[in-house]
């Protein structure tokens, strides 16, 4: 047993600072609140403790009181409201110079996969001083990727994608737990995450036994799986040329207009049937129970590799996606709209604006 | 004078197993919820002990994993379904509502004896689940873990939950009609008992929401039981529709256990201060308030379950919202001790805890509202400290406080002071030293419902557990000194306490029809201070 216990965990990423001065803010309110409420009644009860000669004063109430302790609790509440707010808002959106890895919960592992291909199991080596983005889903129930160290936690659902992010202040090794109960071994879902500088990291990197990027490892999965027989940059495919389609918003036959994201491609491949791409039959298979979550993603990031962006405008995809220039600022205002409405989270890919 | 035992109360009207089974006095019928109250309590209680135990040391040695798991779940259940949500509403409401409101019973007396056989039929369920090999899924039910992954009777401990949700809806029911059409003549809305009022706008919380747990939770028996697709994406549903479900109405539920319990605390904290509540309206409404804005709260649940962040704003905002009504009523039950004539009987001492750990309790739950530090405290022991202070600390506080405010009552008979006395102090005491690490604990990183956890913990945990045998104790002596006092008690008398209210002025026991003649009001509430004369000391 160790007898000396700290009352805070580590700080060891950037917003680590600012969550314990709003929570160091709450204990100031809340201690000064229960103080002076367990003040007043013992002070009273004593006080005004029953004699023979003491008699109750009847005061009925006081609507100057209410009002004062009806405002001041709800003035000082909009105060916690907003810095809890701008806090969330600032820990929602990851730069957009963010490193990206990919994470996959299951009962009861985690695993990681870097860009450059490394994999772990409940251990995730991120560099120091660098944004850090980990886009996560899960295999089967709802896990929770949850660092206290660097004061972050996201659940981690089995039908999109989501995403965290932090940027490590000090190189150490800190606690990674699953915080969703997701049954029997919940408590042994737990890893560490290890904070290095950028040369330990680059070392690190470098050692690990990649069989590739992991867009290679995608592209060996897409071949694997036969997607090239229907996806082909040329005429005659029977699907559609996925060259430069990362990003770009696709109308679909029922004319909707949807943003190819993560969660998107995801969808396409274990949902086929579910958005058609307009102007294709809907005779792609679904690849569900066929294809991993971490083959998606490194299909995924192969995808995304096909072809850069900006090298591919939106109307140079094979035609029955193609969509006229005219159609642009119409197309992102709907997509706009769109991402409004839509549940959840940006999409993985998003605008990315620090507050 | 000494006061004696009245020759026929509704005690002893009737002899037999079958007078109490087949009764449709809603006073026996409280008494019958008594003891079915007690009887969950108790097993939640050696739930918790368990838990406790184990959690001595950090890798899990006392139990497996799973049986682990099982612990705290029914722990979980057996508490919030079967303890908390009836306790004040169906015992104490159950025997003063229609005291209270001056008539005979509540609206529809066969419907309140088959809400007490529902719910016994819901603990059965419960009950088999447990020991045809326990349950798994937490409280929380969380899909699809529990539709598609455990392999427990998770069919069987939901339906047992439909089932004592359904008690609920009815008492909730019976009391809204005996509010509105039974009141005695001259008892207006403004001269209803504060715990008339919170047990009020608990019962449209029950009749509103308890619909929609039942729905959620057939809705994943479908999905466990045929595949039907609602919750788990595998079979195309989606989890987070769960969650918005489940919440939904057990975000409300929170507040059908709170509330009753603040209605109990303005009824005593006046009587020993002998002075009218302060603010009568703004209590009286603010329960409502909360009724009203607790439904609008749930997702405050969620803010890391992928919710978007503009919804987690606006329930943010909102969670604000719910929390005034409650510091209102902390504030004004402060001031109605402001120049009071104070006597710290057993009751006013628990008052005086509920107002203390609520406030606590109230104030954690501000940091769960704010957005960026529920981040890092969600699922964390931060919540289960937070949720214990306002549901052992303000509920079980405040229904132990009623519980001893009326049981002369009840029973005719006292409890004797000191032992109770003791056991209020031992509760307050162990309780703070059970959950106070836990906000520690939790700020620290400890996940909840870990089997195990890392050494760095174990200090903390080791404290949460030393003060869980003191709350023990606390809450076993109570049951020992009432039991003794059924025999040995001092008989009460009508009105030991010197209380205003329509219960104190029949005999105690109440006769079966509660009034030897009809009651008519003419007085405020809390009239006290109206030349009386009060005895110093009990
Ligand atoms: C039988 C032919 C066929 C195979 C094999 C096939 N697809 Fe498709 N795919 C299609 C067709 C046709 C569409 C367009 C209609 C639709 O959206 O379902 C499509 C659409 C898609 C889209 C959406 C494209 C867009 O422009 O929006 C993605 C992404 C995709 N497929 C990925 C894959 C991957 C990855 C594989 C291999 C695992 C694969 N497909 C295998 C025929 C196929
Ligand atoms: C005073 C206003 C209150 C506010 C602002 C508040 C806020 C919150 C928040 C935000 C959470 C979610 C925390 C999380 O999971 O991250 C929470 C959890 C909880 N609260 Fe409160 N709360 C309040 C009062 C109460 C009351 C009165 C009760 C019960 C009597 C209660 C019972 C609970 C329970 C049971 C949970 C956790 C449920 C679970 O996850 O198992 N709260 N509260
Ligand atoms: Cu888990
Ligand atoms: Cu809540």
């Amino acid at each position: 047993m160790q007898l000396n216990f700290p009352i805070f965990p580590e700080q060891a990423s950037s917003v680590a600072g600012q969550v314990d001065a709003l929570y160091l803010f709450l204990v100031l309110i809340a201690t000064f609140f229960s103080l002076l409420v367990a003040i007043l009644i013992l002070f009273f009860a004593i006080k005004y403790r029953r004699t023979p000669e003491r008699k109750a004063e009847q005061i009925h109430g006081s609507t100057l009181l209410e009002i004062v302790w009806t405002v001041i609790p709800l003035g000082i509440s909009m105060v916690i409201f907003v810095w809890g707010a701008v806090l969330y808002y600032h820990m929602e959106r990851p730069p957009q110079n963010a490193l990206e890895i990919y994470g996959v919960g299951k009962q009861w592992m985690w695993k990681f996969q870097h860009p450059g291909g490394q994999r772990e199991i409940n251990a995730l080596h991120v560099p120091t001083g660098r944004p850090v983005k980990v886009t996560m889903i899960s295999q089967d129930v709802i896990h929770s990727f949850f660092v206290p160290a660097f004061r972050i936690k996201q659940d981690v659902l089995p039908n999109r994608y989501v995403f965290t992010w932090f940027t490590a202040t000090q190189p150490g090794t800190y606690h990674l737990f699953c915080s969703q109960y997701c049954g029997t071994k919940h408590s042994g879902m737990v890893g560490e995450v290890v904070a290095m500088n950028p040369d330990d990291y680059a070392t690190w990197l470098a050692s690990g036994k990649a069989e590739g990027s992991l867009a290679s490892l995608g592209e060996k999965a897409f071949q694997q799986y036969g997607c090239t027989t229907c996806h082909r940059p040329d005429s005659g495919a029977r699907g559609p040329n996925l060259e430069g389609l990362y990003g770009r918003p696709v109308r679909l036959t029922d004319n909707r207009v949807v943003l190819a994201d993560d969660n998107y491609i995801r969808e396409s491949i274990l949902e086929p049937n579910a958005k058609v791409v307009s102007g294709f039959q809907s005779i792609m298979p679904t690849f569900r129970g066929v294809v991993s979550e971490d083959e998606i993603i490194a299909i995924t990031e192969y995808i995304k590799h096909l072809a850069p962006q900006e090298a591919n405008p939106l109307n140079n995809r094979s035609a029955p996606t193609q969509i006229r220039d005219s159609e642009v600022p119409n197309i992102q205002r709907q997509n706009e709209q769109q991402q409004k409405t839509e549940q959840g989270k940006k999409p993985a890919n998003p605008a990315g604006k620090k507050p | 004078m000494k006061p004696v035992m009245p020759e026929r109360h509704y005690l002893n009207d009737n002899y037999g197993i079958r007078s109490w089974l087949f009764t449709k006095d809603h006073k026996r019928i409280a008494i019958l919820y008594l003891f079915s109250v007690t009887f969950f309590f108790l097993i939640g209680g050696v739930f918790a002990s368990l838990i406790r135990l184990h959690l001595l040391t950090p890798n899990g040695e006392l139990f497996e994993a799973d049986t682990y798991n099982k612990l705290f779940t029914m722990h979980g259940v057996n508490m919030v379904f079967f303890f908390l949500i009836p306790s004040v509403p169906a015992v104490l409401g159950n025997f003063l509502m229609p005291i209270m409101v001056g008539t005979k019973d509540l609206a529809f007396p066969k419907i309140n004896l088959l809400s007490w056989y529902l719910y016994m039929a819901g603990g059965t369920f419960s009950m088999a689940a447990m020991v045809s090999g326990g349950v798994d899924s937490g409280w929380t039910f969380y899909a699809p873990l529990s539709s598609g992954y455990l392999k427990t009777h998770v069919i069987m401990l939901a339906v047992g939950v439909i089932i004592a949700g359904f008690s609920s809806i009815f008492t909730g029911l019976n009391f809204i009609v005996t509010v509105h059409r039974m009141r005695a003549p001259g008892m207006t809305w403004g001269r209803l008992p504060l715990f008339v009022w919170s047990n009020y706008a608990a019962s449209l919380i029950m009749i509103l929401g308890t619909p929609v747990i039942a729905i959620t939770l057939i809705l994943l028996a479908l999905e466990r039981g045929f595949h039907i697709g609602i919750f788990d994406p595998k079979l195309g549903g989606d989890p987070v529709l769960f969650q918005h479900m489940f919440w939904f109405y057990s975000h409300p539920a929170v507040y059908i256990m709170i509330l009753p319990g603040m209605g109990v605390i303005s009824e005593i904290v006046p009587c020993f201060s002998r002075k009218r509540i302060f603010g009568y309206s703004f209590v009286a409404f603010s329960s409502i308030a909360i009724a009203v804005f607790g439904f609008v709260v749930w997702a405050h649940h969620m803010f890391v379950a992928g919710i978007s962040v503009y919804s987690a704003l606006v329930f943010s905002l909102l969670s604000y919202a719910v929390a005034i009504p409650s510091a209102v009523k902390v504030f004004n039950w402060t001031a109605t001790m402001y120049k009071g004539s104070i006597e710290m009987s057993t009751p006013m001492l628990y008052a005086m805890a509920f107002i203390g750990l609520f406030t606590i309790g109230g104030l954690t739950g501000l940091f769960l509202a704010a957005l960026g530090l529920d981040v890092h405290i969600h699922d964390t022991y931060f919540v289960i400290a937070h949720f214990h202070y306002v549901m052992v600390g303000g509920m079980v506080t405040a229904y132990l406080g009623g519980l001893h405010f009326w049981w002369p009552k009840m029973t005719g008979k006292m409890y004797p002071e000191p032992p109770a006395k003791l056991a209020a102090l031992i509760t307050f005491i162990g309780f703070n030293l059970t959950f106070f690490p836990q906000f520690i604990l939790g700020y620290m990183g400890m996940p909840r419902r870990y089997w195990a956890y890392p050494p760095e913990f174990q200090v903390l945990n080791v404290l949460s557990s030393a003060g869980a045998s003191i709350l023990a104790v606390g809450f076993i002596l109570p049951l020992l000194y009432f039991a003794w006092s059924l025999k040995y008690g001092e008989v009460a008398g009508d009105n030991p306490w010197h209380a205003t209210g329509l219960e104190w002025e029949t005999s105690s026991p109440p006769p079966t029809h509660n009034f030897h003649h009809m009651p008519i009001v003419t007085k405020e509430p809390y009239a006290y201070g109206e030349g009386e004369e009060v005895p110093v000391v009990h």
